[in-house]
């Protein structure tokens, strides 16, 4: 074995030692992501087994008209299991919509039942359903508009109502689709959270850099015959071993313990998870190349690497973001992590596409070494 | 193998560190680097060690001009850092392999020789331990068996016993002495006088990054003008006349009053001390106490730059 190869080989061989070593971080890193991905699968859904049931929105129903009509409907709402139905008075009502306690608020004006048949075959004015609603839940008003719009539907289309009407001309059948086995929301959750303690590591990883200059091992490391290439090399190679050691060890407890398939392609999730490792790397060696003082090169990264998280979607599926801001996080690498974790877990897709990811973040780490091999400094010890 | 440093110079912005330092260090020799703090050793011995690209003037090592980065010329240097750099959580013993793997070393050689490098510096029962369960010392002493796996036949070592005790402090320095004794050629830096003293067959001496003085210790005390220093004190201080007689003694070269304490500066303390008590004792004055001091070091700094070491 060759001179220079025998040093890489020491070089890495140190930096996973020194990992491993450090029983009390060695378990801070794999067992955070577990606990943390843990809770936040168990919030959005658990497995989807039906273990972890929906949580209902509270909505309040005050029946001015107080008719066969109104009470059908407001027994169909009561069953949607969607919504946690009181009837209140009006005045109460509004008073718990102001409190937080009632997401919405309906009101049947007297006369509903009449205005409203009437309606449905051309005779008179449509009545006013009031719907008061809580602002800050934006995503409330349209959802139980949707949800009474399909119950007073239901029920005013009956024959008992308008005579020779039908009853709505479908049925809907909720299907959720995936090409893998049933959702299961830890999957996600472990994405994204070991994604965001994968990186705070490359930012230790970094920072150590930094350390090592302040105490003199970087001088000695550059005082042996070795290519640059081979100190800035080995570092990477190190962090994105310990990086797929922790990937390998979270995703182990996201299968055994909380049902996490890899539901599609097993060397795709590997491209991704080796791809990533390599990003997790890059950062850090990049931010050491960048960096000045430990305390606020750490302190500057870690904000950085949060924002990258949140943009990727690894708290919060990205779907949910505004449409101009999921535009904007296909250039985040993380977005491009968590999607294709998602992919070869629990959508269930095949090698193909993982490609996609794993080009775009060995791309991103390409960058981030080119920027640390351009801006390192090499003499100020 | 010779080390030679011709005409180094090196700046950081606006500051220059070192403005044109020249010495030679032949085998079997510990050449001392005296200075005081920010006199620009540091930086001589980055570029001595193949770290720091001097702006102008070179290193050569038999003849082979050092580079920096993969040059492999650096595999004939070993360098003790002033910081102990040691990977603290590990044991001494991987911190060795660690250190060896970097020159090259592996397998049955690597452990041959870890063996020899924690015998030479009394390490071997402790080798299963990490450095942070170590004493002062033993670190420095780990700190150079670290330096030393590659077999390197020049050494240098930056202020290697900075915050050790004295015992740990003589262990190093007989480690440096078998060391040369081994006809290896050693550079140590330091601005602790003692130490040069002890252990330097020649030294250079530098401030504001220029070699002040370049010899071994007898040939600086003897070109310096410095003198060996008696002190006395006496029950009245000596008058004028007295005082005027004293200055005229031969090998007298300086005579200060403060008080009763009279200052004697000469160039040979046995011939100059009876005579000047003989002299006083003659005018009626009694000396109550005697003190002397041989020059040193500290007196040839001195005079070359008007502070002390300690000062700066």
């Amino acid at each position: 074995m060759s001179p220079t190869l025998t040093a890489f080989k020491a070089l890495v061989r140190k930096d996973i030692a020194l990992f491993v070593r450090d029983r009390r971080a060695l378990v801070v890193s794999v067992l955070t992501p577990i606990v943390v991905a843990a809770f936040f699968g168990f919030l959005f859904g658990g497995t989807g087994s039906g273990g972890n049931p929906i949580s209902r929105m509270a909505v309040g129903i005050t029946d001015l008209d107080d008719t066969a009509l109104t009470q059908a409907v407001i027994e169909s709402l009561t069953q949607d299991e969607s919504l946690a139905i009181q009837v209140v008075p009006e005045d109460q009502a509004r008073q718990l919509v102001k409190s937080g306690k009632l997401r919405a608020a309906i009101v049947f004006p007297a006369g509903f039942e009449t205005a409203a048949t009437g309606a449905l075959v051309g005779l008179g004015q449509m009545p006013d359903i009031k719907l008061s609603y809580d602002p800050s839940q934006t995503m409330v008003r349209p959802m139980v508009a949707g949800l009474l719009t399909q119950h007073v539907m239901q029920r005013i289309s009956r024959p008992n109502f308008i005579g020779s009407s039908k009853p709505a001309p479908f049925n809907l059948v909720n299907t959720a689709v995936t090409t893998g086995p049933r959702y299961n929301s830890y999957a996600h959750s472990f994405a994204g959270i070991s994604i965001q303690f994968i990186l705070f590591m490359g930012i230790d990883a970094g920072v150590t850099l930094l350390l090592m200059r302040q105490e003199g091992m970087w001088r000695r490391l550059r005082a042996a015959p070795l290519p640059r290439a081979v100190l800035l090399g080995s570092r990477v190679a190190g962090t994105t071993l310990i990086s797929m050691m922790i990937l390998a060890v979270v995703y182990l407890a996201a299968c055994l313990i909380f049902g996490v398939r890899i539901a599609g392609s097993v060397p795709g999730f590997v491209m991704v998870a080796i791809a990533f490792s390599l990003l997790a790397a890059t950062t850090g060696l990049m931010i050491s190349a960048l960096g000045r003082s430990v305390g606020a090169t750490r302190g500057v990264a870690m904000f950085s690497v949060l924002i990258l998280v949140m943009l990727g979607g690894a708290w919060v599926p990205s779907f949910l973001f505004p449409e101009w801001l999921q535009q904007v996080t296909e250039f985040v690498p993380t977005r491009w992590a968590v999607d294709g974790l998602d992919a070869m877990t629990w959508r269930g897709l095949p090698l193909q596409s993982a490609f996609m990811p794993t080009a775009i973040l060995v791309g991103w780490s390409v960058l981030f070494a080119a920027i640390a091999v351009w801006r390192f400094n090499w003499e100020d010890d | 193998m010779q080390l030679v440093a011709d005409h180094l110079q090196k700046k950081f912005g606006a500051i220059t560190a070192v403005a044109g330092v020249s010495f030679a260090a032949r085998p079997g020799e510990v050449l001392g680097l005296l200075g005081p703090n920010g006199a620009g050793k540091s930086t001589t011995i980055s570029m001595l060690a193949g770290l720091t690209k001097p702006d102008s003037g070179s290193v050569t090592i038999d003849g082979v001009t050092l580079g920096t980065g993969a040059d492999p010329t650096k595999r004939r240097l070993g360098l003790v850092t002033q910081e102990i750099a040691l990977l603290e959580e590990l044991p001494a013993r991987m911190n060795l392999e660690f250190f060896g793997g970097l020159y090259g070393l592996a397998g049955h050689a690597l452990a041959a020789r870890i063996a020899a490098v924690l015998e030479l510096t009394s390490l071997a029962d402790r080798a299963g331990d990490p450095p942070n369960e170590f004493s002062g010392g033993m670190r420095r002493r780990l700190n150079i068996a670290c330096a030393l796996l590659h077999e390197p036949q020049i050494l240098l070592l930056d202020e290697p016993t900075v915050g050790v005790d004295p015992q740990s402090r003589n262990a190093i320095f007989e480690t440096i002495e078998v060391l040369a004794g081994e006809g290896r050629t050693l550079i140590y830096t330091t601005h602790y006088m003692e130490e040069v003293e002890r252990l330097c067959d020649r030294i250079v001496i530098i401030d504001h990054g220029k070699v002040l003085a370049d010899d071994t210790l007898a040939g600086l005390l003897a070109s310096a003008p410095v003198a060996n220093k008696l002190t006395l004190t006496y029950d009245l201080p000596p008058d004028g006349a007295a005082l005027a007689e004293i200055t005229g003694l031969p090998g007298v070269i300086q005579v200060d009053l403060a008080g009763t304490a009279l200052s004697v500066s000469a160039t040979d303390l046995g011939t100059a001390a009876p005579r000047v008590l003989e002299r006083l004792a003659a005018r009626g004055f009694s000396c109550q106490e005697l003190t002397s001091r041989r020059s040193n070091l500290e007196d040839v700094f001195l005079a070359l730059t008007g502070r002390t070491l300690r000062d700066t």
